[in-house]
């Protein structure tokens, strides 16, 4: 039984849920491939939204893999950190803007 | 602030000097309990064993271990302690076989092949040979190091030499990092040096290709995609030109493999190393198509065999008794560190290979 919930190794084997539901993982990971693929967005830029989103879902996989990915892609830590900040404000501008909500509730209930 | 590396792993006298203690590590471990794959139960696999050598295109030869920097992942493990340098008799014995051999490149590199006190009569003799492509190594700073190498593209001009150059990232901090401080900045001086006399320009015959390998323990990007932000930034940054990028892959030996030990990133690159084995890459790995010649002459699969002092297997060992005929169809010597040459595209002295 491991001790920790998130062990680092695991992401090597994460191609294996297709052993466990082949059609669905399968599905899964041509679609992954198919995302990350060069399009109307370079894979450079992609890589660095995966970035941003892996720390705003707090994914250590995704957090892990997608750092090295932008390491050989040529990504700087500056350009990394300017990512992550653009995730971090929509995930605390998400919280904020429901601030809204409650003062709406607040005007009609006590206003 | 970056570190400021200073001495090679044979001057500090670390175990991992040894060619066979590297040797060792690459064979025990998770290649040992069947974790991984051997190179070679991997190559078997598609029935590739033993890699054969085809004919004969490229003669690397390595003038020396000497080098003015001390670089992070230099699998020769050079720098200005290392006394290894090729005697102008071996050079001799090199040009006989420059002048009969069928190869059509020849490529010299170290350490720094400037700082060999001949090179400059070798470059001469050897030019007068006429070899369709001949390629120096130039790791750019050696250019402005001293006065007396400040001439080296006028130099590298009149003998119509093809300058192949290192250049970890387009960024000071990286680059520094990697190679030393300081480098970023005299590797951009020499490139413009190498600009103003005609290297890298568009329509030049001046060849001018950059070497990228990564700063620490991942692999290299696409190269086509690597060369273009390349192009781009230092263009806008500097107004450099260049022709191509070569993205070559850190291979596990010396002092890259001593790096990978010390910061506990061994095992995760070897699993990235096997995981992008690429069996097309196999095929034309660049061992099948040269012969690298050490500094006292002897011969080699390719460079990163040289290091780990494994000599070709085959009766023709030395640049005294070169016979390329018994050289041709000789079995590769291999180990895990071919991982290095087999992933994702493949990479060789002149980058991707599938």
């Amino acid at each position: 039984m491991s001790k920790t919930y998130y062990d680092p190794a695991d992401l090597r084997k994460f191609s294996k849920i297709t052993e466990w539901g082949e059609e669905l993982g399968n599905k899964f990971f041509d679609y992954y491939g198919k995302v990350f693929e060069e399009g109307a967005l370079t894979a450079r830029e992609k890589s660095l939204i995966a970035l941003a989103v892996a720390h705003t879902e707090q994914c250590p996989y995704c957090i892990d893999a997608y750092t090295k990915d932008g390491l050989q892609r040529g990504v700087t830590k500056e350009e990394m950190m300017e990512a992550i900040h653009v995730g971090a404000a929509i995930k605390s501008g998400a919280t904020l803007v429901h601030g809204v909500q409650m003062m709406n509730k607040v005007n009609k209930l006590d206003g | 602030m970056t570190k400021v590396k200073t001495q090679s792993l044979q001057k500090k006298g670390s175990d991992l000097a040894q060619s066979n203690k590297q040797l060792e590590i690459l064979s025990n471990g998770i290649f040992q309990n069947g974790e991984l794959p051997t190179f070679k139960a991997k190559i078997s696999e598609t029935s590739q064993f033993p890699l054969k050598a085809k004919k004969l295109e490229i003669l690397q030869i390595n003038v020396g271990y000497m080098c003015n920097q001390v670089c992070e992942h230099c699998h020769v493990d050079a720098g200005p302690d290392r006394k290894e340098i090729m005697t102008r008799d071996t050079m001799k014995q090199c040009l006989e076989v420059i002048k009969t051999s069928g190869a059509h490149t020849l490529d010299l590199t170290g350490g720094a092949p400037e700082m060999n006190p001949d090179f400059r009569w070798f470059v001469e003799e050897a030019a007068k040979v006429g070899i369709k492509d001949f390629i120096v190594r130039s790791n750019l700073t050696i250019i402005r190091a001293n006065k007396k190498y400040y001439d080296l593209p006028d130099f590298f001009k009149k003998h119509n030499v093809h300058v192949v150059s290192s250049m970890p990232h387009w960024t000071q901090g990286k680059t520094d990092k990697q190679r030393g401080d300081g480098v970023f900045a005299k590797s951009i001086k020499a490139l413009q040096e190498l600009n103003a006399v005609g290297y890298g320009m568009p329509d030049s015959d001046l060849r001018l290709d950059l070497v990228y390998n990564p700063s620490g323990a991942f692999l290299p990007g696409d190269q086509m995609s690597m060369e273009k932000d390349f192009k781009k930034a230092l263009m806008e940054d500097f107004g450099i030109q260049f022709h191509n990028l070569f993205a070559i892959t850190n291979l596990p030996i010396a002092r890259f493999l001593d790096y990978l030990i010390a910061s506990e990133n061994y095992e995760d690159y070897m699993y990235q190393l096997v995981e992008a084995y690429n069996p097309a890459a196999v095929a034309n790995v660049m061992c099948t198509n040269t012969i690298s010649i050490s500094w006292d002459g002897y011969l080699f699969d390719c460079d990163f065999n040289q290091m780990l002092e494994l000599p070709v297997n085959s009766k023709s060992k030395h640049i005294s008794e070169f016979n390329e005929e018994l050289l041709e169809g000789r079995n590769i010597v291999i180990s895990q560190h071919c991982y290095g040459c087999t992933a994702g595209a493949g990479s060789s002295c002149q980058g991707v290979v599938a």
